[in-house]
């Protein structure tokens, strides 16, 4: 579904009161990847990483400055129109429906513009409008919406012509819990049943454990990481996290096998590999325990880890 | 209580200007437009020059210097629509406004009397020098110049007096556009921004001195060119000042009548 | 063709419709823009009330190119004025969202919207002509008929032409739109007086590099058959149509280009 190899993309910068200065800055540093069908992936990195630039590739908005991309089998940035046909795109941040028109006005204009059939249209709204619920909302001006409203309309107005492969962009960002609930389940349906693509670009780490087997992490520029979360976690989320709550406060434990992180009174947070029994029975030995738990390294942690980790390299 | 100092004045003066010299390329933009409408309007009085040579007590020069002054004067003097008081009362954060103790009418005529030489010196000036490089312009005389300065301030009171005014009509009307339109629309004839107030037949000059439009720029402009000698001086000085202080008044009444409308309506 | 026509009425019908649901109000809008337009028209007024011609030209043959350059200008004012906003849309980022959908750029941004109460200024236009064409003995032939039928379409695809590619600036910087300004308003400011009061460098501007004289002048020379006072080849009256038509190929390239350096430079 996606060909990328080698993509490039330098931006010319100009700095300085009169604008002066040049410089040459590398968004995207020569990054290769492939997505097959059917695929729901996340795309994750810093701010200024380069998502957004990768993003705007692939679908036909930004000229890349080199390297080879193929989106459904088309050349993004030479064959924009046609590719546009076959793909969605949302922007959390960035309104595509019309403001001041209400929002089954807007659907309309979208069906006329991709030229859906109306039978297709109506099935394909009648199953958006059931599955979003958004029936109370129809005709609605769209600059009256509550932000879960807007969203679930730009979702089905990247999705009304039914496209083969989504890019979705924070598409959760602001919303409530429910509503973020709700919109993953809609992702992973859609992805599931009907076989859409998906290429979610997102900082909610909530999205990427609940909806992507697949993870891609750029940072400055480069693919730092293309694989399974499970192998994520296996690779950097080494550790785990003891916390034990003593009878008393104490120093901080001398055990085998783990270091103290943290001491909060009479708990402590030990980091330590391997088996969590072993050590529970190591402390137990050392000092009087109350109760304890052991925490999962989180995708947060693991993906700063793979931040600074890449820093080094 | 009121907050109200000469501090305080100061302070939100700077920000008045601070908020324009924040775009200097649509400031350069706009001077650049100015300059294009000058030499149009230049041209088209010039036209006029070749069939006589005093039009209402205005020569060819003094003619062509008025299209400059009056160029550099619409940014000045923000002719083309001021709309941000009845946006704030439209949106509601006129009420925050009314329950901080800063008066808003004392805020925005500090506000806007930081913005005006922002304006006046790069929308205005550029356009003018322009003007003068290429056509032979009236010289002030020593005095009119010193006093020019004095009437582009009051023109400007005058000018913030007015807007004020016409935009508290959105505590009033649903869609205040039309107001704004109208009271634009006819600032601008008669203040002599599309032609000098000499230029007018007699009866619609009578009507325009009526008016505290001209106070908002052809009398600076007038000053500028020398049409007004020894107590005539002061006299149409004085003139802007009264206009400044019945608009600025009348806007009071309309900002207190305003917010009786909001109190008793729950804002 | 056909079916990009239909689109476009489709996604106008939108607009129009909730621009047309508070008859009142809207009623009230083209009242205000007929009466605010007509302001140019009493600056001319103002004028003949102190000359008898300008240049050569009188009240009547001056009205006539005012007529004719309003009525062009307020049909392209009406179709595509909104373009003055598209600064903003580039600043907001939506431009992106035009290039994700299956369409041209250019005709998605036209088509956003179709402001109606522009109509207002070719109302006061078209009163205008008829007092014009009141006052004027003009020798009706066919061709005489069909250039005035003509000049009009054609003079507005100059002013469009002139807008879009105006628009182009903002691909560059979102703070230059009072350029396009001087362009577009300007032009039609100019296009209502006769080119032959402005200065030679003005005036060979006007007819070759950014083609305003046709859209009134030289097309009034031929309706009024009125020797040229710049004594100007007689076959310049006629090309109002194949300017317009090479105008607009100009306009869409230069629209094409921006758009292509907007896509590699990251907008």
């Amino acid at each position: 579904m996606i060909e990328v190899e080698a993509l490039t993309k330098r931006f010319v910068v100009r700095e300085g009161r009169f604008r002066r200065t040049r410089r040459t800055v590398e968004a995207v540093a020569g990054i290769s990847f492939r997505v097959e069908r059917g695929e729901l992936l996340g795309y994750l990195g810093p701010n200024g990483a380069g998502k957004s630039t990768t993003v705007k590739m692939l679908t036909g908005i930004l000229v890349p400055t080199s390297g080879h991309v193929r989106v459904a089998g088309l050349e993004p940035s030479r064959q924009r129109i046609q590719l546009a046909r076959r793909i969605g795109a949302m922007f959390g941040q960035r309104v595509q429906l019309w403001w001041d028109l209400p929002l089954l006005d807007s659907f309309e204009l979208l069906r006329h513009i991709y030229r859906v059939p109306a039978e297709r249209y109506r099935a394909s709204l009648a199953r958006f409008r059931e599955v979003l619920e958004l029936d109370p909302f129809l005709s609605t001006p769209v600059r009256q919406l509550s932000l879960g409203q807007r969203i679930r309309g730009e979702l089905t107005a990247a999705m009304l012509h039914e496209p083969e492969l989504l890019f979705l962009d924070e598409p959760t960002i602001g919303l409530d819990v429910v509503a973020k609930q709700r919109v993953r389940e809609f992702l992973a349906d859609a992805n599931r049943e009907r076989g859409v693509t998906v290429l979610l670009t997102t900082h909610d780490l909530g999205d990427i454990e609940r909806l992507c087997s697949r993870l891609l992490v750029i940072d400055h520029g480069r693919l730092i990481w293309d694989g399974g979360i499970d192998d994520l976690r296996a690779r950097y989320g080494g550790e785990r996290t003891l916390i034990v709550d003593l009878e008393e406060p104490a120093p901080p434990l001398a055990v085998d096998g783990a270091r103290v992180e943290r001491v909060d009174g009479p708990r402590q947070w030990l980091r330590f590999r391997g088996s969590a029994a072993e050590l529970t029975a190591r402390v137990a030995a050392r000092a009087r325990l109350v109760d304890l738990q052991v925490a999962e390294p989180d995708i947060e942690e693991i993906v700063r880890r793979i931040y600074s980790e890449a820093w080094r390299c | 209580m009121r907050l109200a100092s000469p501090r305080l004045d100061w302070e939100i003066a700077k920000r008045g200007y601070r908020r324009y010299a924040a775009y200097p390329a649509a400031t350069w933009a706009g001077a650049f437009t100015n300059t294009v409408f000058g030499f149009m309007q230049a041209y088209i009085l010039l036209a006029v020059y070749r069939h006589r040579t005093n039009v209402g007590g205005y020569d060819a020069a003094d003619a062509v210097t008025y299209v400059w002054l009056a160029q550099a004067m619409i940014m000045t003097v923000y002719m083309f629509g001021w709309r941000e008081l009845a946006l704030r009362i439209k949106d509601g954060s006129i009420a925050v406004d009314l329950a901080r103790p800063l008066d808003p009418q004392r805020y925005w005529l500090a506000f806007d009397l930081g913005r005006a030489p922002y304006h006046f010196l790069y929308r205005g000036v550029p356009p003018f020098i322009v003007g003068a490089l290429v056509f032979d312009l009236r010289t002030p005389s020593p005095l009119d110049l010193a006093v020019f300065p004095v009437s582009i301030a009051l023109a400007v009171v005058v000018s913030l007096g007015f807007r004020f005014l016409y935009n508290s009509a959105a505590f009033w009307l649903v869609d205040y556009r039309g107001v704004v339109t109208l009271a634009i629309v006819v600032s601008l004839f008669f203040s002599g921004m599309v032609l000098p107030i000499a230029f007018f037949p007699d009866w619609l000059r009578v009507v325009a001195h009526a008016l505290p439009f001209a106070s908002m720029l052809q009398v600076p402009i007038d000053v500028y060119l020398g049409k007004h000698d020894g107590f005539a001086l002061p006299g149409v000085l004085a003139l802007q000042a009264v206009w400044a202080l019945a608009l600025l008044g009348l806007g009071r009444l309309a900002l207190n009548a305003g917010r009786r409308k909001l109190v008793i309506q729950g804002g | 063709m056909a079916d990009a026509l239909l689109l476009y009425r489709r996604l106008i019908a939108a607009q129009v419709r909730s621009q047309l649901q508070y008859r009142a109000s809207f009623a009230l809008d083209i009242a205000g823009t007929t009466l605010i337009t007509f302001i140019d028209f009493l600056a001319i007024l103002v004028i003949f009330h102190n000359v008898p011609s300008l240049g050569s030209w009188s009240v009547h043959e001056v009205a006539f190119l005012y007529a004719t350059s309003c009525i062009a200008f307020a049909f392209t004012d009406l179709v595509i004025g909104h373009l003055d906003e598209f600064p903003q849309l580039i600043r907001q980022g939506s431009f992106d969202v035009l290039l994700v959908r299956p369409r041209g750029t250019l005709f998605q941004v036209i088509a956003s919207d179709l402001a109606l109460r522009r109509l207002g200024k070719a109302l006061q236009g078209a009163v205008v002509l008829a007092y014009a064409l009141g006052g004027l003995d003009v020798s009706w032939t066919a061709g005489r008929v069909a250039m005035l039928a003509l000049m009009i379409p054609a003079g507005a695809i100059v002013y469009g032409s002139v807008w879009v590619a105006g628009a182009c600036i903002a691909f560059w910087t979102t703070e230059g739109g009072e350029v396009t300004n001087a362009f577009t308003y300007g032009g039609n400011f100019l296009t209502q007086y006769p080119i032959d009061i402005y200065g030679r460098w003005a005036r060979r501007l006007l007819a070759y590099v950014v083609p305003m004289a046709f859209v009134a002048y030289f097309p009034a020379l031929y309706v009024l058959d009125k020797p040229d006072p710049l004594g100007l080849p007689r076959v310049l009256q006629f090309l109002s149509p194949l300017v317009a038509v090479v105008a607009a190929a100009l306009a869409g390239l230069i629209w094409r280009a921006a758009v292509r350096r907007y896509r590699s430079a990251g907008g």
